[in-house]
């Protein structure tokens, strides 16, 4: 039985499900264009997976096995409805900005699979620790790529202008890349690479050696 | 053998335990970039022969020097004639500081234009070969493997992709893009499945649109605008310029490309030297004349659908990118059949983003960078063919 405190801290670094297991990779590649949306995006996730976890984890021995993908499906669209609706409530603009992402949290593979892996075999307590473990994990890869994306392709950060760009006649000149998906593939490939240097036991094993070259002589 | 003894004296600094052990990397290129290295490798089967990785990476180095100079020339020609519109006499930035006394910047002088574009050039090729070596030699020494001939190769073709007033600190950081990312986050030379020079190419591309891409940015005069001819056609208007004049270079574009017979001449030379492998040409070329023909016969409202398949190879990057990019040994298929299927998917992709997507004008860079991903691919299943009649042959 694994104890609380490795539960919650693990995913964070150890077992990040973004870096190491690479799940939910889409909404990290689509809302990290600007930090509010992050935040916003980030707490959803924390939201939706702890509680997910949780009631899957107290339904789990009524739960008939055949059906469970459906009724856990059930209860992350339910969960997922309800931030969606909160979100139109209380933050219109940034919803409106985030557009489809939070309905497709329900697809976030990091929600099922916590779901799946954790909370069917896990007591309630453990599994929404579990659940808020991995959306902190979720959060600090989303929250690094957003710092690097939002004030090197706009010059902002949280809206306020950190970076003078050059249009308002400062000195950066923003760099368009950062503003299209695909750089937070690269940023995302930067954190899992600082991750693995600082991690070591996270580098997978290489499939082969390349011998060393050997001294003229010998050759001969 | 002074030079030599020199080096001698210096090695045990930097062999292992020495004062400046980290920086072996950066001796070690030094070394074997003036001398034949005297290591070799022994057992196993492989095949000996006087063409090694340091001759393959120098010979096309030299041949991208004729798109150099005859580049380098155009740059300066079409400066010039800018200036002679404008009615400027002299250069006021740092460009004018270094050659203002060389030169009168008059267009019809062969002088005047490469001393001009040369002084585009070679500023820009400084900058992109110490930001370049700079991150080899990091990762060499983090890594242990050691820095190759290869980045001469990387650093100039990249440079003559690159348009020739961009700023400088732009191209440093498109070519550290390029070596880190491309090629060595891969492993290094050898190990890299895409282009370096292009990966980093197409980093500033997406990044920075507005100084790689547009029409102020082809003709090195501050304030001057001419459109490319690719980009003139892609809008219905005419090209500006006449087959010869395209074929010879007359015309603005990125600082090597322009010249498609100079281009031509360093194709041949790499072919008779057998370094770059002329089957991956041939595709490219039949791969695009096929598809613009196709589309030629195509009744279509767009312009570019009758654009000949002999004026789409005088035009942008085609031919620079079909004789230095596309050949690079190793993001390029590996076996014979392998090229062919390699060329022409690189020559047909050229073709359908120049006429079908709107958005780029040009599409030869990511028609590379789309066949280098595919050229695995491709080696798998000739390979596996092979295999399969050689069992079936009993």
């Amino acid at each position: 039985m694994a104890s609380q405190k490795e539960v919650l801290i693990d995913p964070i670094f150890n077992n990040n499900p973004i870096a190491l297991q690479v799940l939910g990779i889409c909404s990290a590649l689509a809302v990290t264009i600007n930090m509010a949306t992050t935040l916003v995006m980030c707490l959803a996730v924390i939201f939706v997976i702890t509680m997910s976890n949780l009631s899957v984890s107290l339904l789990r021995n009524r739960i008939p096995t055949n059906i469970r993908i459906i009724v856990q499906m059930t209860i992350i669209a339910s969960l997922v409805i309800v931030v969606d609706e909160v979100l139109k409530a209380v933050a219109y603009d940034i919803s409106k900005s985030l557009s489809v992402f939070v309905g497709l949290i329900i697809t976030n593979c990091i929600v099922m699979g916590r779901a799946e892996a954790f909370a069917m075999q896990n007591g309630p307590w453990l599994s929404a620790l579990d659940g808020l473990g991995n959306a902190l994990g979720y959060s600090v890869v989303l929250i690094g790529v957003a710092l690097v994306r939002e004030p090197l392709g706009s010059g902002t950060l949280m809206g306020y202008e950190i970076l003078p760009t050059v249009a308002n006649g400062g000195w950066y000149l923003p760099n368009g890349l950062l503003l299209l998906a695909p750089s937070a593939f690269f940023i995302i490939g930067f954190f899992i690479w600082a991750i693995r240097a600082w991690k070591t036991d996270q580098v997978e094993e290489a499939e082969y050696e390349i011998a060393p070259n050997v001294q003229y002589k010998e050759a001969m | 053998m002074g030079l030599r003894s020199v080096l001698d004296d210096l090695a045990p600094q930097f062999e292992k335990g020495g004062k400046y052990e980290w920086l072996y990397p950066a001796y070690e290129a030094i070394d074997t970039a003036l001398y034949t290295p005297g290591k070799t490798t022994a057992g196993g089967s492989h095949v000996r022969d006087n063409l090694n990785l340091k001759r393959i990476m120098i010979t096309v180095w030299l041949c991208a020097f004729i798109p150099v100079f005859v580049g380098s020339y155009f740059v300066g020609f079409n400066a010039n004639e800018a200036m002679q519109s404008m009615g400027l006499s002299s250069l006021d930035n740092w460009r004018g500081v270094l050659i203002n006394g060389l030169v009168s910047y008059d267009p019809n002088s062969i002088w005047d234009c490469l001393v001009h574009g040369l002084a585009y050039f070679i500023p820009l090729y400084i900058t992109v070969f110490l930001a370049g070596i700079f991150f080899e030699i990091w990762f060499a020494s983090k890594r242990g493997h050691e820095v190759n001939e290869g980045y001469f190769v990387t650093s100039i073709l990249f440079t003559l992709t690159l348009p020739p007033s961009i700023p400088l600190w732009m191209a440093a950081v498109g070519v550290a893009f390029g070596v880190v990312i491309a090629k060595e986050v891969f492993g290094g030379t050898g190990k890299n499945f895409l282009n370096p020079a292009l990966t980093g190419r197409a980093f500033l591309y997406f990044a920075y649109p507005a100084q790689m891409s547009g029409d102020a940015v082809w003709v090195a005069v501050d304030g001057y605008t001419k459109a490319t001819p690719l980009g003139n056609a892609a809008l219905g208007e005419p090209y500006g310029v006449d087959w010869m004049q395209a074929f010879l270079g007359v015309m603005p574009g990125s600082l090597g490309e322009t010249s498609t017979l100079a281009i031509l001449i360093a194709g041949v030379l790499l072919c008779a030297s057998r370094i770059a492998s002329w089957r991956v040409m041939a595709g490219v070329f039949v791969g695009m004349a096929v598809t613009a023909s196709v589309l030629n016969v195509i009744p279509s409202s767009n312009p570019m659908f009758d654009m000949p398949f002999w004026w789409h190879l005088v035009l942008g990057g085609f031919a620079f990118g079909a004789i230095f990019m596309a050949t690079d040994p190793v993001s390029a298929a590996m076996t014979d059949k392998g090229r062919w299927y390699y060329g022409m998917l690189i020559g047909f992709m050229c073709v359908l983003i120049r006429v079908v997507n709107p958005a780029f004008p040009e599409g030869m860079m990511l028609a590379i960078l789309f066949g280098n991903l595919f050229a695995p691919l491709m080696d798998h299943f000739v390979v596996q063919s092979n295999i399969k009649r050689r069992l079936a042959r009993g």
